[in-house]
């Protein structure tokens, strides 16, 4: 692993670079293909609203892949993760309109874990309309 | 009515091995819009010390869940399947999957939990390769809610 961020230069506390990634109807079609996951609720208003969903909303996976992307993008090697875990606490609501929906993802040290091993815990505040939509998002991470 | 204790502890053998292929990644990747190319290109993947293109993290929950609905869909468990969710998702990597994997998982219920009338089940899926060798540990937590507590919500819903 090849990780390009530095144990040495990290302390607890350092903030990640955040991301806001958009999310629309058409991005839950693709991930539904790719994933296997065919539920109703991710792409048939007609369907989530009947089972007391306020729209279609995104798959919790979806929204776990896309929060990691600010450690893995940070780390440079996504083979660097070694522990990821969330809690699903709200759902994303993804509107038919022209804009969707938006997930923000805010991360930072929260502990140095070991220093032979070099390895930190990140922790993940995710968002979606002012919501946290992930709870107890946390990951452990292999530094250089 | 809650579930039948004498399930915790129970394994599931290992699953129909699961090939992991190149294009399977790179169209898992594009879907989650993540243009790493260490998803992508086998160069960029090497100069990272890996043996070919790598799958993004969550890319094996679409291995280990199938495993787990079977596991949930037993019918001597006798779970309501229509009112589970999904509680809580973790992953432990001993290595990242990577293109050319063959996967098979091992699927145990680790524990089973009643919890203001709602139904709580903990599996375990350990992924190993073709090798035998520990990929992935993916620990899902499922939550069925409570008949009684869906049937309130709907009648405030006015349903």
């Amino acid at each position: 692993m090849t990780a390009r961020v530095a144990y040495a230069d990290v302390e607890v506390g350092t903030e990640l670079p955040s991301r806001t990634f958009p999310v629309d109807r058409a991005r839950l079609v693709r991930y539904a293909g790719a994933s296997g996951d065919f539920n109703p609720i991710h792409w048939n208003e007609r369907f989530a609203k009947d089972v007391g969903l306020p729209d279609v909303i995104a798959h919790g996976m979806f929204t776990m892949a896309e929060a990691v992307r600010v450690i893995t993008d940070w780390t440079g090697d996504p083979g660097a993760l070694l522990q990821y875990g969330v809690r699903f606490t709200k759902p994303v609501v993804v509107p038919d309109d022209d804009k969707g929906a938006a997930i923000e993802v805010a991360a930072k040290v929260a502990k140095k874990l070991d220093d032979e091993a070099r390895t930190v815990q990140v922790d993940l505040t995710v968002t979606s309309a002012g919501t946290k939509v992930l709870g107890m998002s946390r990951a452990v991470v292999e530094l250089a | 009515m809650a579930l039948d204790q004498s399930f915790v502890g129970r394994t599931y053998p290992p699953s129909r091995p699961y090939e992991v292929g190149r294009e399977k990644i790179r169209e898992f990747a594009e879907a989650i819009g993540d243009d790493n190319p260490a998803y992508t290109d086998v160069e960029a993947a090497k100069a990272l010390g890996h043996p070919d293109v790598i799958a993004p993290p969550t890319f094996v929950f679409s291995v280990t869940f199938q495993e787990a609905s079977a596991v949930v869909r037993d019918p001597k468990l006798g779970l309501d399947y229509d009112r589970v969710v999904h509680g809580d998702q973790r992953f432990a990597y001993h290595r990242p999957v990577r293109a050319g994997d063959v996967l098979s998982v091992t699927s145990t219920i680790e524990s089973i939990k009643s919890l203001a009338g709602n139904e709580v089940l903990d599996v375990r899926g350990d992924v190993q390769d073709a090798a035998g060798a520990p990929v992935v540990t993916v620990h899902t937590k499922l939550v069925a809610r409570a008949v009684e507590a869906a049937e309130a919500a709907e009648a405030v819903e006015g349903k």
